[in-house]
C-alpha cells in the first residue's frame, strides 16, 4: 500500500478511513492486522470502556477525585498503545486512562492516582510512560526532547505524545513541533481532536480547517485520520512510527468526539445539544469495529456478551483492590523531592510526624 | 593554576563537563558559533560539534521543555537562558515539570539539569536584562538555586552542579563576568554547592551576601573598616535553595549582629527569608535587629539611574553602621 501520509493530504480535506459507519472496509484496504490481534484490540476497547464507567461510578460514590472520561475515544486509546513497544515512550495528556492501561500501567495504579493516592504513581519499570500532564499542552516539548534524545543516542525506540485539540492553541504546541522538525526528533504528535476543550468547540480554537495541516508549516508531514476507526488509526500510526524511526517527526490528527462531560465536575448539557451527542453516538468507535468483526466471524453475539461480562468482572475486582489500598505514608511527601534531603526539610518532616503522633 | 575571570571559569567548567560526560549537552540561543551573547560558551561548539553544543530555535519554553525530555531519556542538559528577563516563557516548565517529576513518579523519572542564567543588574543593558529574581526560584520546592561570586567559585560550583542528580538553577552574576581575575585550578575540582562559604571568620558582625553584591560589599568594606575596625565574618550564601542554615545560624549566634546584602526587590525576598529565620531561631543571641540592604520594590530603572537602584556603597556602609552601632 502506498504511504497514507502521501495519499491523504489534509490540506485538501482528505481524511483517512478504513471502516465505514457500518463496519465495512472501504476500497478493499488491506490493514495487515491478524485475526488474533483484531480480537485483542476489540477486547481492549471493551475493557477500557468498562473501566471508564466503573471509575465514574466510584467518583459518584465519593471514592474518587475529579476524573476525565475517555468514552468515545476508545479507538484512539487502543491504537496508540497497539503501535508502541513497551520501550517506546508514551507522553500522555490527562484523558488517557485507556492508553496508559493498554501500554502497561496497571488499572489499579491508574485508579489509585485518581483516588488521590500516590501509591498509584509507582509504575512498573518495564514500560516507559510519563505521568499524565494536566497543564494543557506543556508536555509536548517533553516528547520532543525525548525523541531528540533518542535520535542522539541512536536508540531503536520512538516517542508518542498524545494531546487534544485545545493543546494546539498553546505556545508549547508551536515550540514542540518547531523544535522537533528542526532537531529531527523521533516523535509522533498524536492529536485526539475530540471536538472540545472543556466547553470550547474546535472551531473556536483554530481557524485552520484541520489541525493536521499545521504540520506542513513546520516542514513536517501531517495526516487527518478518522479517530473512531481503529484500523485507520493503527495504519497511520504504524507509518508515523516508521517515519519517527527515520528521525522524521509527524503530526497525526484523529478526529473523534468526547461523548462524556469534560470531567466528573463538568456538565456538558450547558454547552452542547443532546441532539448532537445522539448523532455522534452513531459514529462511536466500538460498535463499528464490532460489526466488522462480526462480518469476519471473529465475533458473534454470544462472544460479545462474554467479553463484556469478563471486562466488567475484571474491572470490578481491580477496583476492589484499589479501594482496599492503604494511604501513602505521611512522610512520603518529603521523600521524593530531591535526591538527598536537607536539614530544614528534615525538621519539617519531624514536625509533621510529631503532630501525627500526638493525635 | 591560572588567573582567570568568571566568564573563563564557566567556559572551562563546561569544557571539562563536556569532556567528562558524553551525555552532557549544551542548548540555548546563539551558544554555538557566537559563543553566547556573553561568550560563556566560546569555542565549545567548534570543539564538541553541533550535536553537543546546540543552537536552538528562539523559544525559552521550547528550550526548557526539550531539557525535560533530554534529561528523562538520560542526557544531562545544560540549557542557557540568555537573560534573566527572558526566563518566563520557560518558567512554566520549571515550576510545573522540572521541579516535580521526581515526586510525581516516586523517583522513577528525574530531571537533572543545570539551567544557566545570567542574572542581576550593573551592566547598563536594556530593559528585561537586569532583573534579580532569585527569590522566585528559591520559593519552588524541588530545585536547587546556586550563585557563584568569583571565578574560583564559578568553576568549582558549576562542576559540582554538573554532578547533581537534581535540577539546578545556576544564576551567573553578569556584572562580574569580567570584573574579577583570580587564581583558579586548571583541573577538575568541586565546591559543595549546598554549603555557604565563610570567606572571613570574625566575631563582631555577620555579613551575608552573594553574587555581584559580594563584589560590591568587598569594595565597600575598607571604607567602613577604616571608621569601624571590627572583626567581621563574611559569608557567601552560595546556595539559595536549600539555604545552609547550619552555617548562617552558627554565625548569627556567634556575632549577634547580621547584615544581609543583595540587589533583589526586598518584598518576600531572600533577605527577608534569612532575616525571619535568623530572628526566629537566634532571638536570644541577637544584639541588633537583622538588617537588609537590598534594591527597592520597583522595576529596575534604565541605565541612567540603574546604579542607584542597586545597593550603593553608601547604602551598604550605612547598613553596616546601623547594625554595629545598635545598642
Amino acid at each position: 500500500m502506498e504511504k497514507v501520509f502521501y495519499t491523504h493530504d489534509p490540506r485538501v480535506n482528505s481524511v483517512f478511513k478504513v471502516l465505514d459507519k457500518n463496519g465495512i472496509i472501504i476500497n478493499n484496504i488491506n490493514h495487515g492486522i491478524t485475526n488474533t490481534e483484531l480480537l485483542e484490540i476489540y477486547k481492549w476497547m471493551i475493557r477500557i470502556n468498562a473501566a471508564d464507567k466503573k471509575i465514574i461510578n466510584l467518583q459518584r460514590q465519593g471514592f474518587m477525585g475529579t476524573y476525565p472520561s475517555v468514552q468515545g475515544q476508545e479507538a484512539c486509546q487502543v491504537a496508540a498503545s497497539f503501535v508502541l513497544s513497551k520501550k517506546d515512550f508514551l507522553v500522555p495528556t490527562f484523558r488517557e486512562t485507556g492508553m496508559m492501561w493498554a501500554k502497561g500501567i496497571p488499572l489499579k495504579s491508574l485508579m489509585l492516582y485518581w483516588m488521590g493516592n500516590e501509591n498509584g504513581s509507582k509504575h512498573p519499570l518495564d514500560t516507559e510512560v510519563l505521568p499524565i500532564c494536566i497543564p494543557v499542552g506543556s508536555h509536548l516539548p517533553h516528547a520532543q526532547g525525548i525523541g531528540w534524545s533518542q535520535r542522539l543516542k541512536k536508540q531503536e525506540e520512538i516517542t508518542l505524545c498524545s494531546f487534544s485539540d485545545g493543546a494546539t492553541s498553546e505556545g508549547d504546541f508551536h515550540a514542540a513541533l518547531n523544535f522537533a522538525a528542526v532537531l529531527k526528533s523521533r516523535t509522533i504528535f498524536f492529536c485526539q481532536n475530540n471536538g472540545f476543550a472543556i466547553s470550547t468547540k474546535t472551531e473556536k480554537q483554530t481557524k485552520s480547517k484541520t489541525i493536521a495541516e499545521k504540520a506542513f508549516a513546520y516542514g513536517m508531514q501531517g495526516i487527518k485520520v478518522d479517530g473512531n476507526d481503529v484500523l485507520a488509526l493503527i495504519i497511520a500510526l504504524k507509518e508515523a512510527k516508521e517515519m519517527a524511526k527515520n528521525n522524521t517527526p509527524t503530526l497525526v490528527e484523529a478526529s473523534t468526539y468526547r461523548l462524556s462531560d469534560h470531567t466528573t465536575t463538568d456538565n456538558a448539557k450547558l454547552y452542547r445539544e443532546d441532539e448532537e451527542v445522539k448523532e455522534k453516538l452513531e459514529e462511536e468507535p466500538i460498535s463499528r469495529f464490532e460489526k466488522y468483526l462480526i462480518s469476519l466471524k471473529i465475533l458473534d453475539q454470544e462472544k460479545i456478551n462474554q467479553i463484556k461480562e469478563d471486562a466488567k468482572k475484571e474491572v470490578e475486582s481491580i477496583s476492589k483492590e484499589a479501594l482496599a489500598e492503604k494511604d501513602p505514608e505521611l512522610t512520603e511527601m518529603f521523600d521524593y523531592l530531591l535526591e538527598k534531603t536537607y536539614p530544614e526539610l528534615e525538621l519539617q518532616k519531624k514536625a509533621l510526624l510529631q503532630e501525627y503522633s500526638n493525635q | 593554576m591560572s588567573e582567570i575571570k568568571v566568564i573563563d571559569a564557566i567556559n572551562k567548567a563546561l569544557e571539562i563537563g563536556l569532556e567528562k560526560n558524553p551525555d552532557l549537552i549544551l542548548l540555548g540561543e546563539d551558544i554555538g558559533k557566537q559563543g553566547g551573547v556573553f561568550r560563556t560558551t566560546s569555542g565549545l561548539q567548534a570543539k564538541f560539534g553541533e550535536e553537543r553544543v546546540v543552537d536552538t530555535p528562539l523559544s525559552e519554553q521550547g528550550i526548557m521543555g526539550a531539557a525535560v525530555g533530554l534529561s528523562i531519556n538520560g542526557h544531562l542538559p545544560v540549557p542557557e537562558l540568555q537573560f534573566d528577563g527572558f526566563i518566563w516563557p520557560g518558567f512554566d516548565q520549571i515550576i510545573n515539570h522540572i521541579t516535580r517529576f521526581r515526586t510525581r513518579t516516586r523517583g522513577r523519572y528525574t530531571t537533572p539539569m543545570v539551567i544557566r542564567v545570567p542574572f542581576g543588574g550593573g551592566i547598563h543593558a536594556l530593559e528585561h536584562h537586569s532583573e534579580s529574581m532569585e527569590a522566585i526560584f528559591s520559593h519552588i520546592p524541588g530545585i536547587n538555586v546556586v550563585i557563584p561570586s568569583d571565578p574560583y567559585s564559578a568553576k568549582g560550583l558549576l562542576l559540582d552542579c554538573l554532578e547533581s542528580k537534581d535540577p539546578v538553577i545556576f544564576l551567573e552574576p553578569k556584572k562580574i563576568y569580567r570584573a574579577i581575575k583570580q587564581e583558579v585550578p586548571d583541573e577538575h575540582f568541586r565546591i559543595d554547592s549546598k554549603k555557604a562559604r565563610i570567606l572571613r571568620e570574625g566575631n563582631d558582625l555577620t555579613i551575608i551576601s552573594y553574587g555581584a553584591c559580594m563584589y560590591d560589599t568587598k569594595k565597600a568594606l575598607p571604607e567602613f573598616l577604616k571608621e569601624y575596625p571590627i572583626d567581621f565574618e563574611l559569608i557567601d550564601l552560595v546556595s539559595l535553595s536549600p539555604i545552609d542554615y547550619n552555617t548562617i545560624l552558627k554565625s548569627a549566634k556567634k556575632t549577634g549582629r547580621v547584615v544581609i546584602i543583595n540587589e533583589e526587590n526586598p518584598n518576600c525576598g531572600l533577605a527577608s527569608e534569612l532575616s525571619a529565620t535568623i530572628s526566629e531561631k537566634c532571638i536570644k543571641y541577637l544584639k541588633a535587629p537583622v538588617k537588609r540592604v537590598t534594591g527597592f520594590d520597583v522595576i529596575i530603572p534604565l541605565l541612567k539611574t540603574e546604579d542607584h537602584y542597586l545597593p550603593t556603597k553608601t547604602r551598604i556602609i550605612e547598613g553596616l553602621k546601623e547594625v554595629i552601632n545598635y545598642k
